[in-house]
């Protein structure tokens, strides 16, 4: 293997394992907000208990967030130099409004958050943490849209004395249209994650019948923004899906394993593949379904791979146009079966709840379904890594899609022996990193939610001095 | 104004971004280094961290958005840059993991094995980062071998020639002079940690005042080996020096505030002494000056430096607003009593806390409630 691999390798892993940060620190905030605005409006001591609790698990993550983030940003121009070359013009921008608008308002205000507790008035207080919610949410927004342009650049031209791409209309790369729906879908996602993730802890709690009232609250809380954003994040993601059919159509032949175009083409559910012969060994599929989830129509055409490879290699010259078919079809099988599993549960807590019994475990069935929200935690993640591989694996063998291959994006003058040394690097302090903060988390869900007396105690030593988390 | 033009202005902003970085992270850096030396027990490491809690993150950011603004505003610039560095930024990138994770997690549990780790992590953290940015920035003025097409042709051992070693010196000694001046005006007065910075600063001081005068002189012999003095010597660099001198005299005074405006100013003028050595140049080829990258040849096109131009400035003002008003926030002492664990029984904590609120009452501290 070459540069080029352990390049990919460790671009592919780094961001998927920022990504485990990301969706958290985006999905958990809004409830912290809500939490700490709930407690200054009523006073009440469970909210205040429910803020305190959640705001240290985020915490947590959200720190791993940073850290992680930093190394995302130097990545670009550490290992993949003529990439940023080429799109810098384009790409640049977003990334750099992003720490503008986003990061100084993320850190600034979470510090204030953190340490702000008997500093600050509580309607101030409060405030600080919706504004951190603003921050990862701008950000989010920022780096999708440098993400949506390779996928979809828009608004360009190439220079002709240069070679590089360079901007015409910023307006065109902020509204992508690829764009409107991968923001849409990936904060859903964020909220479904930070929803599990209140959702499986509450529930644990439950299940033991511990602190019953406390966490009754956040699993109502959760499990009313856990249906909503599950039942959306599929319906985005079906819009996004179609929208795949006309910008990148390679992406779905090869999520769907269709091979040749046909009109009223099936839905796969399992299929075995035989990517040199071009064709499906085993194929099971819903009549007409792919017509329909990519055209809306029952006799929708929908492109096949072996059409399409033709189709590139008159238009780029001679090459190997199909993503890597296996990955690009498992990611979206895991990614929806994933998504079906959560709306289901989510939709059983909603009835559980209007019914007053979310916290019930003398029903058999309401029982079961406590003892498996803890399970679900995994869930999210596991639909999130899946859609990003898919999103990401399925442009190659693109970079930037139909204008620059991944392999003329790499940084020329790095050797492969520094890529596979930072690549060890990296992989061994994440690794490390991760154990420790499962291990935190765990321990902050064992000791549970401040008792009220602690929390006299913890308070006056932070009226003398702010401490926060230390 | 035939010498203005957008390309200049990012110059300029991308210098301002790293000068906020330096000065700001700086003194984390320093204290980060200094929990080492200047701290007897966990309790002063947790005031000397707490000192920095709320606000390192924000200073951080400087970077990003700075590295950011290379990627916008000149790509060749940070294309080359982050590629040619790429074994000091990997050091640099795993120093700030840890050091970051570290703040967040060493309270986390209380046993010392736990604690000794991550103050491990926030020593080695800071000390690798304040030495690295050092070197690199040294190695940029100072040319490093950028051949044909613009690609880096050397090897590690090329960016660790003398003057960018001494150059990382002088960013660590700088930083730690820095936030030994933080730590004295943010932690207890009178109280231990407050004693120790002084008394480190005192001789520090003079280290600092010694290393940037040779620093910059260093630099001036290089750009005149180069052929081309630029802005090179000027009033910049000589207020630098004269900052770095007063440093350790006002310290000898007790001068501490004003010490801290010293040191703020030497990192500063420093920092801006080597761009304007730089300008218009961007990264300095060794091999050959038609390889080095300017501000002309690796420029974004107008439409984005102008986009940006507009967005740096109706956004840095409101940034520089509220990290300011986080300082304002933040501008109490830290002192040892306000770390400690509490280990009073809850009508205890209600006597010290009702002690405490007589004392303060004719005093300063109206906010907060
Ligand atoms: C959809 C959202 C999303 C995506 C796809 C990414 N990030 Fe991220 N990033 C965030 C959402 C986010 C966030 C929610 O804003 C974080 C996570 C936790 C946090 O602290 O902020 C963050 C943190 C974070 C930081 C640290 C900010 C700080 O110090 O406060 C940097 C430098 C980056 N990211 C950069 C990147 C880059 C270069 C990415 C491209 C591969 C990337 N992120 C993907
Ligand atoms: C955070 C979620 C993301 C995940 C999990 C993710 C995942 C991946 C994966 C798995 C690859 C390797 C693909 C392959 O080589 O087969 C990759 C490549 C890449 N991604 Fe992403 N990605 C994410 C977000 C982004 C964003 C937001 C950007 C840009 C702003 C981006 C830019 C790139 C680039 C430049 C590559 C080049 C390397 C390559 O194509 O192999 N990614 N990503
Ligand atoms: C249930 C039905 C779902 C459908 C039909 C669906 C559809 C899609 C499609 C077509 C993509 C690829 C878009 C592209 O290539 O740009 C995608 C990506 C993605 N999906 Fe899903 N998805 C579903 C559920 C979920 C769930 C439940 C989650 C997580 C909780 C999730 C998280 C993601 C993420 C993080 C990405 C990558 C970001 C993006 O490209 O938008 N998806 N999804």
């Amino acid at each position: 293997m070459e540069a080029l691999e352990f390049a990919r390798i460790q671009f592919g892993s780094t961001t998927i394992y920022h990504f485990l940060f990301v969706p958290l620190s985006i999905g958990l905030a809004p409830l912290v907000a809500v939490f700490h605005t709930q407690y200054v409006r009523t006073g009440q001591e469970r909210y205040r208990r429910l803020a305190k609790f959640w705001g240290k698990i985020f915490l947590i993550i959200f720190a791993m967030g940073v850290v992680t983030g930093i190394v995302q940003e130097f990545q670009f121009g550490m290992n993949w130099s003529d990439y940023s070359w080429f799109v810098g013009d384009i790409f640049g921008a977003p990334l750099a409004l992003e720490g503008l608008l986003a990061f100084f308002l993320e850190s600034t205000f979470l510090g204030l958050w953190i340490f702000g507790w008997d500093r600050l008035p509580p309607k101030l207080h409060a405030a600080t943490m919706w504004l951190v919610v603003l921050g990862t949410h701008v950000s989010a927004y920022f780096i999708l849209a440098a993400n949506s342009w390779m996928q979809h650049p828009v608004g360009y031209t190439i220079d002709a004395e240069t070679g590089q791409a360079r901007l015409d209309d910023f307006l065109a790369v902020l509204s992508n249209p690829y764009l409107v729906g991968q923001f849409s879908h990936t904060i859903l996602a964020s909220w479904t994650t930070g929803a599990f993730l209140v959702l499986g802890i509450s529930a644990y709690y439950l299940f033991r019948q511990r602190e019953v009232e406390v966490f009754t609250s956040s699993a109502r809380v959760a499990v009313t923004i856990a249906v909503l954003s599950s039942i959306g994040v599929a319906f985005v993601g079906h819009d996004q899906a179609q929208h795949l059919t006309d910008a990148q159509p390679m992406k779905l032949a090869a999520a769907e394993a269709l091979w040749d175009t046909e009109e009223g083409a099936a839905l796969s559910l399992f299929a075995v593949g035989d990517v040199d012969a071009g064709r499906n060994v085993i194929d099971i599929g819903l009549p007409q379904g792919l017509s329909i989830l990519a055209t809306n129509e029952l006799d929708g055409e929908v492109q096949g791979l072996n059409d399409l490879q033709a189709a590139y290699e008159e238009e780029f010259g001679a090459g190997d146009y199909l993503p890597p078919v296996g990955v690009t079809y498992w990611s979206f099988r895991i990614m929806v079966g994933a998504g079906m599993l959560m709306i289901a549960l989510a939709l059983f807590g909603v009835v559980s709840s209007v019914r007053g019994r979310i916290a019930d475990t003398t029903s058999r069935l309401n029982r079961w379904w406590l003892w498996s929200l803890p399970f679900a935690i995994a869930l999210p993640f596991l639909a999130n890594t899946a859609g990003w591989i898919l999103t990401e694996m399925g442009r190659q063998p693109w970079v930037v899609y139909g204008v620059l291959r991944t392999s003329d994006g790499v940084s020329p003058s790095v050797s492969t022996w520094e890529v596979v040394l930072t690549l060890g690097g990296f992989t061994a302090i994440y690794l490390v990193l991760l154990a420790v903060t499962i291990g935190l988390i765990r321990k902050q869900v064992r000791t549970g939610p401040p008792e009220e007396s602690d929390e006299e105690v913890d308070e006056d030593h932070r009226t003398i001095a702010p401490l926060g988390a230390y | 104004m035939d010498w203005f033009n957008l390309e200049t202005l990012w110059f300029g902003l991308i210098a301002v971004l790293f000068i906020g970085y330096f000065v700001l992270e700086g003194f984390d850096f320093g204290v980060g280094v200094l929990t080492r030396w200047l701290s007897r027990d966990d309790t002063d490491r947790r005031v000397m961290i707490n000192t920095i809690g709320p606000v390192w993150d924000g200073n951080e950011v400087w970077v990003i958005t700075a590295g950011g603004a290379m990627f916008a505003a000149f790509p060749l610039w940070y294309a080359i840059v982050f590629s040619s560095f790429y074994l000091p930024l990997f050091l640099i990138l795993l120093g700030l993991i840890v050091r970051g994770v570290a703040f967040e997690f060493r309270g986390k549990r209380s046993d010392t094995r736990w604690r000794w780790w991550w103050d491990q992590a926030i020593f080695w953290g800071s000390l690798l980062p304040a030495v690295l940015w050092g070197v690199a920035f040294a190695n940029i003025v100072r040319g490093i071998p950028i051949g044909e097409d613009f690609l880096f042709e050397g090897n590690l051992l090329d960016l660790l020639h003398p003057y960018a070693l001494f150059g990382g010196l002088a960013t660590l000694s700088l930083f730690t002079l820095h936030g030994a001046m933080y730590l004295a005006l943010k932690s207890e007065d009178g109280g231990d940690v407050q004693q120790r910075a002084h008394t480190l600063a005192l001789w520090l001081g003079f280290v600092v005042a010694a290393g940037v005068i040779v620093f910059l002189g260093w630099t001036y012999l290089n750009a005149v080996s180069l052929g081309d003095t630029g802005v090179v010597p000027g009033i910049i660099p000589v207020s630098a020096m004269l900052a770095a001198v007063a440093a350790p005299l006002l310290i000898r005074e007790k001068l501490h505030g004003w010490a801290f405006v010293a040191t703020t100013a030497t990192i500063a003028l420093v920092t801006l002494t080597l761009f304007l050595n730089l300008y218009p140049r961007l990264l300095v080829s060794s091999i050959d000056p038609s390889f080095d990258i300017t501000i002309h040849n690796a420029k974004a096109s107008d439409l984005t430096l102008t986009i940006m131009s507009w967005a740096a400035l109706v956004f840095l003002p409101i940034v520089l607003a509220y990290q300011s008003w986080s300082y304002w926030v933040f501008r109490h002492r830290v002192s040892r009593a306000s770390v400690e664990a509490p280990t009073e029984t809850p009508m205890q904590v209600l006597e010290r806390r009702r002690a405490i609120a007589d004392q303060r009452r004719p005093g300063t501290d109206a906010e907060g409630s």
